[in-house]
């Protein structure tokens, strides 16, 4: 039991409506995405994609395509390889290497095997039609199950199986829970192969600068780590690679970590002493950019008493990662710290294994694993409340922390900082008209349709932290996940803040300005935000994780505060006062004791700049300051059983859904959407709000649309968006949101991150609407996505089997 | 994705485009409304090695109505047949097909005549002109001949129009006692405006006394190309007032009738379904229209 | 491949250029007269980032070739404010109401927004949702952009009673 957390108090800018200052420019037109970029004498790529999931590269002849007029290069493999480093994966695999082009091998259908460059986009894609590759096809694997199978075909034969990760934890008695328990249930749940699949495809430009010996990058990126890993990968000092972040990012969700094109770009500019471009075209992005997601398998096993309580949880996940490491073998680690989701659950044995299939690789995707995990728990969840007959409100309440718990540590050592789920599970059943939700539903079921409510409670763990970094990789040792802000008051008085790392669509910019205003006291929208390149930035990981409310908030309040401390130095000491003696008030600074004396913002930044005979004894001229953070509650490696405090800050979510079933076409229609909301203080509300309803939109298509779907022969079925559908307008509802707000203890205003929300509770709510429909006619399913063509069979076999 | 490489020709006037589509010798392609072909071309699965751009020939372009025969020019844009009054007074089957059409953006672009010759077997014009008394004129160099609807269709993305040929024009024959018509269209698709997993169209007149006196059904979706349904399982629904059990035993034997295809988004087991569901819909609202006089 | 001339106009201004047949109209806009606020998403007409007016209608022009548009009008995203460094009320309603984030899809937007207000002065929200719905939008769950249209729909009829006018002369809702 915790002391109450202490209201945070009335904000000045925090938590008010405020216009995003980012939307000015793209509502002009005026945005500058990185295919917006035209460099004199710039260059471009196209790739020659391999057509078999699975073959030896026998011979590539690029002699047709060179003699093209306009072709510049055709770079293969080898050539890469010999003056590359491999890109790097957070496991211990050194067996399984990857490059951006393959070598001997390819892996999957749209492996890229030659970059051809010409002077335009379509004379390098003529030119790629006359490059002459020889395969020599070898049997693919292409189900997940059958790739642990011994016989199976390895992907990476030098690493001598399939499986890149595997591990059990066992955290608390759980075999002993599971005896002891009254009922036990298990099922199986598949969370099929989906994506975020931004409308901007990645994109990268290139320039090496030999006089300077710089090479320039302009890309639409979200990856931390970016430019160190690019100059590791090209051979070059850190200092040699300038990354521009101010390239506007054409929304990532995670998945834009163009590494793989940044090296062959890099390498490109460098080799022809020319510009170079790659924008994925919508093709190669599809099967070649390496970007689809989670495609996940979990036998799940749940103990519970027949008062509804909830036990213990045996979860056993597989993850085909397709046929390259990335970063998704991490994603199964991330969920370890909300593994019990929102519930008081005393025990759990995780079991999670990463193996490799002929298939394009995974990339991260929003929430990082957690999405997938929240569907497998929330169907738990409603599984048991079916098997006992229980209300699925009520069965949640019992098993949900109570707000007296916090702060609440979980079996797999995550400490949950804040929350009030009971509060927010309440305000969401009142917006909704639950009572009125259910009887319209069985007023629908009394007419003879399918009609059902979904609900889905779920957490949105948020701060970031590379804590699985360590945990699935004991030989990785690292426990900074920092974040850097730097600002400066001008000898004008008007204030510029300076941020490591691009921006996506979460108005950084906005977050910025609204923080260091709500410390000095001064307008954000006067405020100049800018994003920094990778030599002059400060350190900074990027936005991912749901980070960048509490650690670009919490660096640039860091070092708002400094300034805030020197001008209130300098004025003390120009009114010949104790620092104590005196107020900060909006900028100026007043004596407590008698307002008529003060110092105005002008006077007080003149000084600083110009007056350096005015400045206390010891005090840095100018007006500058920076601050650099660590992750709340980070710096730890993981216990030996495999313990460890993942991110810090916890938002919650509450979903109610109600749907309609046509039950011979099997269409879902989506009538009313409500969900509650509780990230603690929303530094801008229009902002967090627009998140959540874009999370729940993405949600919406990998409960019901989208797939990325693979026949038993490697090839990918769905590889435009004329099969890989994805909601318009039409398929996403008006939904309802209902703030709470449960500060978080960790951090400067009681904020959490919600750059995830909606996404990770959206599909759990949408499946658990649609299986309420489903309950009359004996029918579950657990399959994601439930589409059109899968709903309609399912309703027939239960017609006919009347 | 850029398209291969392609001369472009832009005739004035329907024989020209036909002598330039001779001259290609089966190399030459026409655009439209290019809502269909663009796509191709940018993915290199067309590659024509010339162009031919109808979208300037005057005569391509307007709707006729005169004495119950409405002539749909080829390249008028579907966002105008949707708006036509003609084709909404006389044509109502065509009218609400129209709706399902596409987004705003593609009808504004797409033609009426491209979409019939493109085939695409879920397309929802093809399916309502199937079920509705037209034909097709077609124009080769010097010469112009008719091909009913019926013999149009010939298989996925195929039709009767031969290599030089050019589609100028559909002339549908609106029906003649319009108080008893009911007409209706039915969809089912993955996301509104997507091509249709299966459609129905259905056009019935009814007698004096409220029985069925002709029907016409058509399905897209189903197989190669939209289909007409075939006379028996439709003439056993003449003479009956179309109630549930008339409909139920007529739907079934259409039903299993039919031979669908598969794909990643809707199995054959599921189309067949889906379309006996919609054909009785379809039917039933037709006939509730046609009772109401509205049609 | 042989050049074709074209002449036309992009918001109220004279364009005139040699094109090879095969590029698009998206890509002519883009790097040849470096207008690079329409965007490209998928070239295969699903996505609708690339949509502008021709001739007062919204159209996709990455379905479009260059050479197909000699002597027509043209208005893109660039074309919407009615004074350069100003914003009309369609898109100061999109400020307004947070109808974007990452700004991709959002020119497309405010050119099927701008098509529909044109025509019909007071919408329903299905009749929004129907108008952007060949626009894909993967940041706002469409729920902000119907908001911003609604609103502006509003601003304009208000202003429309003092006889105020959208820029190229339109007048909202008026014949």
């Amino acid at each position: 039991m915790s002391a109450p957390i202490k209201p945070l108090g009335n904000f000045r800018y925090v938590a008010h409506k405020r216009r995003t200052k980012e939307d000015r420019r793209f509502i002009a037109g005026a945005g500058r995405y990185v295919a917006d970029l035209a460099l004199p004498g710039m260059l471009h790529v196209a790739l020659v994609a391999s057509p078999y999931p699975f073959a030896r590269i026998v011979s590539i002849d690029a002699k047709a395509a060179l003699a093209m007029p306009g072709v510049r290069a055709v770079l293969t493999g080898a050539e890469l390889a010999q003056a590359t480093e491999p890109l790097m994966s957070g496991l211990d695999i050194p067996k399984v290497r990857r490059y951006p082009l393959a070598i001997g091998l390819v892996r999957y259908v749209g492996e890229w095997v030659a970059a051809v460059v010409a002077e335009t986009r379509a004379l390098a894609e003529d030119a790629a039609e006359l490059v002459e590759v020889e395969y020599e096809p070898l049997t693919p694997v292409v189900d997940p199950e059958a790739a642990l199978a011994p016989e199976a075909p390895i992907v990476h034969p030098d690493h001598g199986s399939n499986v890149l990760f595997r591990r059990k934890f066992v955290w608390g008695p759980v075999e002993a829970d599971f005896a002891a328990a009254e009922h036990r249930l298990s099922f199986r749940a598949r969370w099929n192969r989906s994506s975020t699949v931004p409308i901007e495809t990645f994109g990268v430009v290139g320039a090496w600068n030999p006089a300077l010996q710089l090479l320039d990058i302009w890309a639409s990126i979200q990856m931390p780590k970016y430019p160190d890993q690019l100059a590791r990968a090209l051979r070059l000092p850190g200092n040699a690679v300038r990354v521009h972040f101010d390239v506007d990012v054409g929304g990532s969700y995670g998945v834009k970590r163009g590494i793989k094109h940044t090296i062959l770009v890099g390498y490109l500019a460098m080799r022809l002493g020319s510009p170079v471009r790659l924008i994925e075209d919508r093709l190669e992005n599809m099967r070649g950019g390496d970007a689809q997601g989670p495609d996940r398998i979990f036998d799940m096993a749940v103990a519970f008493d027949g008062s509804g309580i909830i036990r213990s949880l045996k979860i056993r996940v597989l993850d085909d990662v397709g046929a390259h490491a990335g970063r998704s073998p991490l994603q199964l680690g991330k969920p370890i710290g909300a593994i019990v989701g929102p519930y008081r659950i005393g025990s759990v044995e995780y079991e999670a294994i990463s193996v490799t299939t002929n298939k394009t690789p995974q990339e991260a995707v929003r929430g990082f694993g957690q999405a997938p995990a929240n569907f497998a728990l929330e169907t738990a969840i409603d599984r048991v409340a079916r098997h006992l007959g229980m209300d699925r409100i009520e069965l949640r309440r019992l098993n949900l922390i109570r707000h007296e718990e916090f702060p609440y540590i979980i079996p797999s050592g995550s400490t949950y900082d804040s929350g009030d789920y009971h509060a927010v599970l309440d305000k969401v059943l009142a917006a909704s008209g639950y009572a009125d939700l259910l009887r319209r539903r069985d007023a629908a079921r009394a007419a003879g349709g399918l009609a059902g409510i979904g609900i889905a409670c779920c957490l949105e763990p948020s701060g970031g932290n590379s804590a699985f970094e360590p945990l699935f990789n004991p030989k990785n040792e690292t426990t900074t996940w920092m974040e850097g802000c730097g600002i400066k008051i001008d000898l004008n008085g008007t204030i510029t803040v300076s941020m490591g790392t691009s921006t996506s669509g979460q108005g950084h910019e906005t977050l910025a300005a609204t923080v260091v205003g709500e410390v000095l006291e001064r307008d954000p929208d006067i405020i100049r935000v800018v994003h920094s390149d990778s030599l002059t930035a400060l350190p900074s990981n990027s936005p991912v994780g749901s980070r960048m409310a509490i650690m670009l908030g919490g660096a640039a309040a860091g070092a708002a505060n400094k300034l805030k401390a020197s001008l209130t130095a300098i004025a003390a000491h120009n009114l010949g006062l104790a620092v104590d003696a005196v107020e900060y008030r909006g900028g100026d600074v007043v004596a407590r004791h008698d307002p008529a004396r003060r110092l105005g913002w002008d006077k007080i930044v003149e000084i600083a700049h110009r007056k350096f005979h005015q400045l206390p004894p010891g005090m840095e001229p100018g007006l500058q300051a920076l601050h650099v953070l660590e992750v709340p509650t980070g710096g730890r490696l993981p216990t030996a059983d495999g313990r460890v405090q993942m991110y810090p800050c916890y938002a919650f979510e509450a979903h109610v859904v109600y749907a309609e079933i046509d039950r011979v076409t099997g269409q879902v229609s989506l009538r009313k959407y409500v969900v509650g909301h509780d990230c603690g203080t929303m530094i801008n509300p229009d902002i967090v709000h627009g998140m959540t309803y874009g999370g729940i939109a993405h949600g919406i298509g990998a409960a019901l649309y989208e797939r990325f779907s693979y026949d038993e022969n490697g090839q990918l079925l769905s590889g435009s968006f004329m099969d890989y559908l994805m909601p318009s307008s039409h398929e996403v509802p008006d939904i309802l949101i209902v703030d709470h707000c449960t500060p978080s203890p960790l951090t400067v205003f009681g904020q959490k991150g919600s750059g995830e929300a909606g996404y990770l509770g959206a599909p759990a709510a949408v499946a658990g609407a649609v299986n309420d429909a489903l309950a009359p006619l004996g029918l579950w399913i657990a399959n994601l996505p439930m589409s059109v063509g899968v709903l309609g069979e399912l309703l027939a076999t239960a017609e006919s089997g009347k | 994705m850029k398209p291969a490489n392609f001369d472009y020709a832009c005739p004035r006037t329907v024989d020209e485009a036909c002598r330039l589509l001779a001259g290609a010798n089966g190399d030459g392609k026409i655009i439209a409304g290019g809502q269909t072909l663009v796509p191709l071309l940018a993915m290199r699965l067309a590659r024509p090695a010339l162009l031919i751009d109808i979208n300037r020939i005057e005569a391509l372009r307007g709707i006729e109505a005169h004495d119950r025969v409405v002539t749909v020019k080829a390249c008028t844009r579907q966002a105008d047949a949707l708006k036509s009054d003609a084709i909404r007074a006389q044509l109502p089957l065509l009218a609400k097909a129209l709706q399902f059409v596409g987004h705003p953006q593609t009808r504004n672009r797409g033609t009426v005549g491209g979409s019939l010759a493109n085939a695409d077997p879920a397309a929802e014009i093809g399916v309502a002109a199937l079920a509705l008394d037209c034909e097709i004129v077609a124009r080769r160099p010097g010469s112009e001949r008719t091909i009913p609807i019926g013999a149009f269709f010939q298989g996925t993305m195929s039709t009767a129009l031969a290599a030089e040929e050019c589609l100028t024009a559909i002339r549908f024959r609106a029906s003649r006692d319009a108080g008893r018509i009911g007409t209706s269209f039915q969809e089912v698709s993955i996301r509104r405006s997507d091509f249709a997993l299966v459609a129905a169209a259905v056009q019935l007149g009814l007698d004096a006394g409220g029985a069925c006196r002709r029907i016409a059904i058509s399905l897209g979706g189903i197989g190669e190309m939209p289909v007409r349904v075939a006379e028996e399982a439709a003439t056993s629904l003449v003479g009956t007032r179309l109630a549930a059990a008339d409909l139920a035993k007529a739907v079934a034997a259409i039903r299993d009738s039919l031979e669908p295809r598969a794909d990643i988004h809707a199995s054959a087991d599921y189309r067949r379904r889906v379309a006996g569901a919609l054909v009785e819909r379809a039917i039933a609202e037709a006939r509730d229209e046609a009772l109401a006089g509205k049609g | 491949m042989s050049l074709h001339d074209v002449t036309l106009v992009v918001n109220g201004r004279r364009h005139g250029a040699q094109v090879p047949a095969r590029l698009t109209l998206v890509d002519f806009l883009r790097d040849v007269l470096r207008l690079t606020g329409t965007h490209v998403g998928c070239e295969h007409g699903v996505c609708g980032a690339c949509s502008i007016l021709l001739d007062g209608r919204p159209v996709r022009s990455c379905l479009l070739l260059a050479v197909q548009v000699d002597g027509a009008e043209i208005v893109t995203v660039e074309g919407l404010a009615p004074e350069p460094g100003t914003l009309s009320v369609l898109q100061d309603a999109f400020w307004e109401t947070h109808a974007l984030q990452c700004g991709f899809c959002t020119p497309g937007m405010l050119i099927a927004a701008r098509a529909l207000l044109a025509e019909n002065p007071a919408p329903s929200d299905e009749e929004i949702r129907e108008a952007i719905g060949g626009n894909l939008c993967r940041c706002t769950g469409y729920k902000q952009i119907v908001d911003a249209i609604r609103l502006a729909a509003e601003r304009l009829r208000q202003s429309n009673e003092a006889g105020a006018t959208e820029p190229g002369g339109d007048r909202v809702g008026a014949d």
